[in-house]
């Protein structure tokens, strides 16, 4: 019985591939029949179009006395010719990938302060080539040039990248592909990219609304936000609702993480989008993320009883949830005059491993909270003003028995921040903005900063 | 784990929900009430704004992306009107049905021949499309090839309904075609009526009317008029002053109401698009609308 089933399988696996064979033949030749239908199908719409644009133009011409009406004849001419000159034009702009280029630059005023960090937070270090932290730089201060191109790179993927330029320094913000017909609300992205977390975080620095970020996000993932090397997955559910689940893996190699350069993934992040509309003025977003990285040998420097200033290595887990949410209304629905962003996000962090300072070893534990809120208001075109409120706290800190002797600083960190900004156009924007930086323990700064926003270029659209 | 994968899964597996209308979201009003006339009962066509809303100036709100998730056909005017939103919506929704270069991506400025076609383009002159006025629907002389494309795709997507959207065309482009008429021969005593404008929104119903434009209270597309600017309207109004102000209903008054205010020119409200006023409830209510407004705007009952 079973040697007949062989046979038979074998017999069945011999006579396939000629079957097959005939049927990709067929297949073929009635897949080319059917394009070639829709070709046919295609132009002929596409003429009725046309002769329908003739007849209405003829039949107006007809009934009008009117000089000013082209002889038919004529017309079709020069539509023709402009057809053709437009789609010249389209074909060419269309190859190119979409250029803006982003200059950014400020005046400030502030206290100086020898190094600047967030008190009761280990900071996710960025460094300068100058040596000047731009959080520390007064006067004149030059940010970031931000270069983005972007295009379809074929009827499949899209691509872009984000470059950040500052004198001899290139950094590269962002680099991903991106599909564009998988359907059934699927989306894939791999490369470097911002991370889908929260709801700043995809936000490059000249969407902010206030001249820094929360502080929030300084404590969590430092200057840029967190970006992930990896891939990520996006699917938005087919409801009516707007519900958009998504996951990302990574090399994990950013604070709070650190490069363990191993197989796998150091970090994974999961997030749930869902908003909709109130009446026709309002509309909202609200998210939930998950992050989790490992680090293996994270440095930072620490005070220490015993050795003085010491440096440190961090090796274990963090895991950080963001709670955002995002409400926008204006008259109508229609932002153009008057409109208003209130925004709000929450986070709690966990931290568990291992400290390593000189030689002593040390258990390391921390919960570790904050949130911002800010609203901005445009109350006539052009002018917007806004109010930002953000509030950390240190939480519980446990380092063991302490053998280092390190200092476990217990601080609130706090800022209130007021803006009042000017926009010529969509692509020319000037910002005053007061803060009371209360970040450190000790130091209560009034800072003043004028900032510009100026970007050059086909400027892509922007998320809600 | 397990169960939650199977879980979503399942959801994956869903099929769009079982409608039997074709699913069509529209930029604009217009087009929705031109997918309705087409459409009838087996379509079910919304418009992601409103006659009071900018259509230059929305944003991907996630209430749109969930309606983007769910078309069958989008159908928008393109040539730069939606660029600030659309390209956003398109990738967020994640539906391939209506990606550009599918079945279910219709832009009716690709089948028309537009005007203000600039030579150069610079951002020193404000806000101006590359590829010509997307104000297009205006002119109902334009509106009868984005039906004769829009009466194909939807044919192509809906094949069972072939018949009945041809039947719709036929019978919507003899009335269109009566109502043009009757239009034009009340537009004649139109024909060289000057006119001021908020934004170069009538450039069309100006070239299909002959009216003649003198001009936009906006120094440049898209820029805020200041007072200075609005002074020099004002000086220029005075030795032959144009016949009316036209606004959108979705545009600001108050640029208009000044200039009027020292002018003595009426301020009219054009509905602009479908839904605009409560008269302009469909696509020939649009035309009849402004053709009233515009004759009581002058003084001309």
């Amino acid at each position: 019985m079973q040697s007949r089933i062989l046979a038979a399988a074998v017999a069945c696996a011999l006579a396939w591939p000629a079957s097959a064979a005939e049927e990709t033949g067929g297949a073929r030749l009635a897949d080319e029949l059917a394009a070639l239908r829709e070709q046919i199908a295609q132009m002929q719409a596409a003429y009725e179009a046309r002769i329908a644009a003739l007849e209405e133009r003829l039949d107006a011409a007809q009934r009008r006395t009117a000089d000013e009406q082209i002889a038919p004849a004529q017309a079709s001419q020069t539509t023709a010719q402009a057809a053709d000159r437009l789609a010249a034009q389209r074909g060419t702009a269309a190859f190119n990938p979409a250029v803006s280029l982003i200059l950014q630059g400020a005046y400030k005023s502030r206290k100086e302060v020898a190094e600047r960090h967030i008190g009761g937070f280990v900071g996710a270090d960025h460094h300068h080539d100058d040596g000047i932290e731009s959080d520390n730089k007064r006067g004149f201060a030059l940010d970031h040039t931000e270069l983005v191109l972007a295009a379809n790179i074929d009827p499949n993927f899209r691509g872009q990248a984000t470059l950040a330029l500052l004198d001899d320094e290139v950094e590269l913000e962002e680099a991903w592909f991106q599909t564009t017909a998988l359907g059934h609300g699927l989306g894939l992205k791999a490369g470097r990219f911002l991370s889908g977390i929260g709801y700043l975080n995809g936000q490059h620095a000249h969407e902010w609304d206030f001249y820094e970020q929360p502080l929030m996000y300084k404590a969590l993932f430092g200057e840029h936000g967190y970006t992930q090397d990896g891939a990520q997955a996006k699917w938005v559910a087919p409801f009516d609702t707007f519900v958009e689940l998504g996951a990302e893996a990574g090399r994990g190699r950013n604070f709070p993480g650190d490069d363990r350069n191993i197989d796998g993934f150091n970090s994974v992040a999961l997030f749930a989008h869902t908003g909709g509309d109130i009446g026709v003025s309002g509309s909202w977003r609200a998210g939930l993320s998950w992050l989790q990285t490992r680090a293996g040998a994270r440095e930072n420097h620490f005070e220490s009883e015993k050795w003085g200033e010491a440096h440190g290595a961090f090796s274990g887990r963090s895991r950080v949830w963001i709670a955002d949410f995002v409400y926008k209304w204006a008259p109508d629905g229609n932002p153009a005059r008057r409109n208003f962003k209130l925004q709000a996000e929450y986070f709690h962090r966990r931290e568990s491993g291992r400290l390593t300072v000189e030689d002593d070893r040390s258990p390391w534990r921390t919960r570790q909270h904050g949130y911002y809120i800010a609203g901005v208001y445009q109350f006539t075109p052009g002018w917007r003003a806004g109010l930002r409120y953000d509030r950390l706290s240190s939480g519980r800190q446990s380092l063991g028995d302490n053998p280092a002797e390190i200092e476990i600083v217990s601080w609130q960190p706090r800022r209130l921040s007021a803006m009042v900004d000017y926009s010529w156009s969509e692509f020319s924007r000037l910002r005053l903005q007061w803060s009371r930086d209360r970040a450190m323990p000790g130091i209560r700064d009034n800072q003043v900063t004028l900032q510009y926003v100026m970007s050059l270029g086909s400027h892509g659209a922007h998320k809600f | 784990m397990r169960r939650i994968l199977m879980f979503l899964l399942c959801l994956c597996a869903l099929p769009a929900p079982a409608a039997s209308a074709v699913n069509v979201l529209t930029t604009v009003p217009e087009w929705a009430a031109l997918a309705r006339e087409i459409g009838g009962e087996r379509v079910a066509a919304t418009s992601a704004t409103s006659a009071l809303q900018d259509p230059h100036r929305i944003e991907a709100r996630p209430s749109l992306i969930a309606r983007a998730r769910a078309a069958d056909l989008l159908l928008a005017t393109g040539a730069e009107l939606e660029i600030g939103w659309l390209p956003v919506l398109l990738r967020e929704s994640g539906n391939r049905r209506i990606q550009p270069g599918r079945d279910g991506y219709l832009e009716a400025a690709s089948l028309l021949r537009l005007r203000d076609v600039p030579e150069t383009v610079d951002r020193a002159m404000g806000d101006v499309h590359a590829t010509g006025d997307p104000h297009f629907h205006l002119d109902p002389r334009n509106i009868p090839p984005v039906a004769v494309a829009l009466t194909e795709r939807l044919a192509r997507i809906d094949p069972a309904g072939a018949e009945s959207y041809r039947a719709n065309l036929a019978s919507f482009r003899t009335r269109w075609r009566e109502a043009i008429a009757r239009w034009e021969a009340e537009g004649a005593r139109l024909t060289g009526m000057p006119f001021l404008q908020a934004h170069r929104s009538f450039g069309y119903l100006a070239h299909w009317l002959g009216l003649e434009n003198r001009g936009e209270l906006e120094p440049k597309p898209g820029i805020e008029p200041g007072a200075a600017h609005l002074g020099r309207i004002v000086a220029s109004q005075r030795n032959a002053p144009a016949a009316a102000i036209l606004r959108a209903a979705y545009q600001d008054e108050s640029a208009g109401r000044w200039v009027s205010a020292r002018t003595g020119i009426p301020l009219v409200m054009l509905p602009y698009t479908v839904g605009g006023t409560p008269e302009a409830k469909d696509l020939f209510g649009l035309f009849d609308d402004t053709l009233a407004r515009l004759k009581a705007g002058i003084g001309e009952r």
